[in-house]
């Protein structure tokens, strides 16, 4: 794994000075090095693929009968309501920030993206204690209203609702980069031609930023798929909470991986719906150092109700939730006689040591997927059939719920784990214990799996943009391949880079479920803490970890925002 | 040469970080064959309950004791997986039914100790030794003293009453509280009829009031929003030690004549098969099973201690001692599948 970046270079360095074709056709050697990182990723997936081919009939007919429909329905439901929801609030935000200029724009275009720092899991906690029967809203309205009042809050609304205010930020970082790197002359030209800042929105700059939203929204809804614990809180049973009843619950491993394989087959179905959008129109960046949109102040109500549709949005998503955690940690600060300052130090310090190792071998593995399936052009007419497959089924692993993939990794790792102490016994008469699955390779090795496609989204889609022209023209300059990617692609496609690298950082920091499995002995991060809280219901008591996750998500956000304008 | 930066600045992130995270890793693993005396503890049970327990282990015996915390399902498999090379020398479990299928898979041993044996009752430990449980968690109703007579309130089983729609909460079934009390019911009363009280339950509960915590249900009893709920004793006496003037009271279920008990659930301990400490394990075992282990294991989360003999918490002893079912703990795991689809079938949530 330590090899990606120098591989990647390497990777499509292996032909002479003057080539005479520059595109090549077909697999190559360039192409062999992806083709293999795809498969090392896929490890852990396969036995999720197969499983479909082998049902258990017995408990399938049991499922069937009983709790599968809701399931699926629910899934369904879900998937809907968490696309339309991320789309729409992720898209408008995102233009809002870009197009126009209201009061407070400066402020919103990088705070919008706090809610990343989030984890689903908190929110959602932090929503029942506030909105159930007993929570504090409801207690008040009864105080007004009477004793009478009251409104359900598990129910599926609640639950998309939550994760949309959890997840439209991954539409809105890359709806926010497709708009600042379209050419404001395009935009110009449209509106010279007379037509309205809402019809060049509808008609042209989104077809435009389409690979953007798609992408974007599909990260939101493989998120929203293996969302196992907002769906508890709220009785909204998916099937990745089928997973869950029928691993811990009926104890069987084998048909809840199998249940995984029909999830997958959703995620797949959400995969070619997302090329079926793409469509078969490629637009490319064209933009370079020429001005961007020439954003409009809004003056007056205007830009008041831009201000507060922001404000609304940020405030449920952040404000409210932080504001809760606050007064719950005061509270819990002053009951306390003494405050482990060093403790939370070594879980921050531990939760940032692999969420930083984990966010930046992701990402180069995704850049070396995307240069490579590209045959180190760029453009859709230079795409290799194989890598692509390949990358494929590696970035399957985005839909696959964290349990699953943990097992899946464990077991691999293991196998080796075993095999090398065996081979080392016999040969040299020594073990060396779990090298893999004792220590955080194992556990970077499973965020990689699990994550991969989050960058890889984020990447590709920048390389999708590049037009295909200025490699061209450069390899026909006479640079070799490795000196277009640094010094042409690599600096067009940063931006994009970085997005991916702080989606996966983030994602890391707040994962659960692969960090409880796999973490070595003894090593203890903030999301694990916040966690053996939430299990005890001791609510307030995440309220110190859960506000030290979010701050310490917080850097990296501002930082890369930054680095990002 | 603006490669080459990029290549120092990478060796210059991953170096150290590697270094950090190869040291945890390979510290960890040293960690396992001290000979000074050390323990390894996979745990499902929360980590508070568990640090002043190891602590005062330590000053007794001078063997220290290291754990790390999961799921149960996870750690089982994580201990199947690492196989001899395994970190764990013990496994402490939540649930009956988690420790029965731990012994199923084959990741334990019989634990070779006459203490234990006489400290904890045959109901709580495993038929061959390989576990056994330390704290008893009871399951059992909880009411509104202003809007419930406890005169009205008798077995789980009357909770399947009609008078009581709309006004029990409940926990969902993906708890696997829920479903050791459901496998005691088919224990109890066979799939068929346990399958009636299950559904008359169901029929009796709002959508809204399956809650996936016992403290929020006894918060929802509290609030007015259902009258009654079954939870675990000790979510109910955490919330009283911290207000004791909390509206929400206690009742023994099924004491009646001819009943069988109340419901108990236990956390337990169980020796890896590849432990490499196993002295010092089975040290930590007996010590759990005595007055103190006991009384600390059990006093910081409010159960009641596995042997008769060590008294509970003050404020757990106010609630009085209950009968228990009788029933031999490690059935729960026999019978859970049967439970989940039991739950399944009458639309459980």
């Amino acid at each position: 794994m330590w090899a990606t970046p120098k591989v990647a270079s390497k990777g499509s360095s292996g032909r002479g000075r003057l080539p005479t074709s520059w595109v090549g056709r077909g697999p190559s050697a360039s192409s062999l090095f992806p083709v293999l990182l795809a498969a090392l990723v896929a490890v852990p997936l396969v036995p999720v693929v197969l499983s479909l081919a082998t049902p258990t009939p017995k408990v399938w007919a049991h499922l069937w009968a009983t709790i599968l429909p809701e399931r699926i329905r629910n899934t369904l439901l879900l998937v809907l309501g968490v696309g339309v929801g991320t789309l729409s609030l992720g898209t408008s935000l995102a233009w809002l920030v870009v197009a126009y200029r209201f009061p407070g724009h400066a402020i919103f275009e990088w705070s919008l993206l706090l809610p990343l720092a989030m984890p689903s899991y908190v929110l959602g906690y932090v929503y029942m204690a506030m909105l159930d029967y007993a929570g504090t809203i409801q207690s008040i309205l009864r105080g007004w209203l009477g004793p009478g009042f009251s409104f359900p809050v598990r129910t599926g609304f609640w639950a998309i609702l939550v994760l949309t205010l959890a997840l439209y930020p991954y539409v809105y970082i890359l709806a926010r980069t497709a708009f600042c790197e379209l050419p404001g002359s395009l935009f110009d030209a449209a509106r010279v031609l007379g037509y309205g800042r809402l019809e060049v929105l509808l008609r042209l700059v989104i077809p435009l930023a389409r690979p953007s939203l798609v992408a974007g929204t599909a990260l939101a809804l493989m998120e929203a798929l293996t969302d196992f614990a907002v769906v508890r809180f709220f009785n909204f049973p998916t099937l990745s909470e089928g997973i869950l009843r029928v691993w811990h619950g009926m104890m069987n491993r084998e048909v809840a991986v199998e249940i995984a394989g029909v999830l997958l087959l959703f995620a797949l179905g959400l995969l070619l719906l997302e090329r079926r959008l793409r469509g078969r129109a490629r637009f490319f960046q064209s933009r370079g150092r020429a001005p961007g949109i020439q954003p409009l102040p809004l003056r007056g109500w205007k830009g008041v109700a831009a201000a507060v549709l922001c404000g609304i949005v940020l405030l449920s998503a952040f404000g409210l939730p932080v504001a809760q955690l606050g007064l719950w940690a005061l509270g819990d600060l002053v009951r306390m006689t003494s405050f482990d300052w060093a403790w939370y130090g070594t879980l921050a310090r531990n939760s940032l040591l692999v969420a930083s190792g984990a966010s930046i071998l992701t990402t180069l593995m995704a850049l070396t997927l995307a240069y490579g399936s590209r045959h180190g052009g760029s453009g859709p007419d230079h795409l290799n059939p194989i890598t692509r497959g390949a990358v494929r089924l590696a970035t399957l692993g985005y839909a696959v719920p964290g349990s699953v993939v943990a097992v899946g990794a464990l077991f691999a790792l293991s196998r080796l784990d075993h095999w090398l102490n065996s081979w080392l016994e016999t040969g040299f008469g020594v073990t060396v214990g779990l090298l893999f699955t004792g220590t955080v390779v194992g556990l970077l090795y499973a965020y990689g799996v699990r994550f991969l496609a989050v960058a890889y989204g984020s990447v590709d889609s920048s390389f999708e943009k590049l037009k295909p022209q200025l490699v061209e023209a450069a390899r026909t300059l006479g640079a070799s391949p490795r000196r277009v990617l640094v010094q042409v692609q690599l600096p067009l496609i940063a931006p994009g880079f970085l997005a991916g690298l702080l989606l996966v950082f983030l994602d890391v920091m707040k994962e659960l479920p692969i960090t409880l499995m796999l973490r070595p002995f003894g090593f203890e991060t903030l999301s694990v803490w916040i966690y053996q809280m939430i299990s005890e219901s001791m609510w307030s008591e995440t309220a110190l970890p859960a506000l030290t996750l979010v701050t310490t998500g917080l850097l990296p956000v501002i930082i890369l925002m930054r680095l990002n304008r | 040469m603006r490669s080459m930066t990029v290549k120092i600045l990478m060796v210059a992130i991953l170096a150290p970080w590697l270094a950090l995270s190869f040291g945890d890793g390979i510290i960890s693993e040293a960690a396992a064959q001290d000979d000074r005396g050390v323990v390894n503890v996979y745990s499902a049970r929360h980590y508070g309950h568990m640090e002043p327990v190891f602590q005062r282990f330590m000053e007794e015996t001078g063997i220290e004791v290291r754990f790390t915390f999961g799921k149960d399902a996870e750690l089982r498999e994580r201990i199947k997986a690492e196989g001899k090379f395994t970190l764990a020398d013990v496994y402490i479990g939540v649930d009956a039914g988690n420790l029965w299928v731990a012994a199923q898979e084959g990741i334990l041993q019989p634990i070779q100790s006459g203490i234990v044996v006489q400290n904890i009752p045959e109901q709580f430990r495993d038929p061959e030794g390989k576990w056994i449980g330390l704290t008893l968690r009871i399951r059992t109703i909880v009411y509104h003293p202003d809007r419930v007579d406890p005169a009205e309130l008798s077995t789980y089983e009357a909770l399947a009453d009609p008078r009581w729609r709309g006004k029990l909460c409940l926990r969902p079934a993906i708890n696997v509280y829920t479903q050791s009390l459901v496998a005691s019911l088919i224990a109890a009363h066979g799939v068929q009829k346990a399958g009636e009280i299950v559904r008359g339950w169901v029929r009796n509960t709002l959508p809204e009031n399956f809650i996936d915590s016992d403290t929020r249900i006894a918060q929802m009893i509290a609030a007015g929003g259902c009258n009654v709920g079954i939870i675990s004793h000790y979510y109910l006496v955490r919330l009283i030690s911290k207000d004791p003037n909390f509206p929400v009271r206690l009742f023994w279920a099924n004491q009646g004549e001819g009943e069988r008990g109340v419901h108990a659930n236990i956390s337990g301990v169980g020796l890896v098969k590849y432990a490499r400490n196993v002295e010092n394990a089975i040290t930590l075992i007996e010590w759990l099973t005595q007055e103190t282990g006991q009384r600390l294991f059990a006093d910081g989360n409010f159960e009641y201690p596995a042997n008769p003999y060590v008294e509970p918490h003050p404020l757990v002893k106010s609630f009085g001692t209950p009968r228990i079912d009788p029933i031999p703990v490690w059935r729960y795991g026999e019978l859970q599948a049967e439970a989940i689809e039991l739950l399944n079938r009458v639309g459980y949530p």
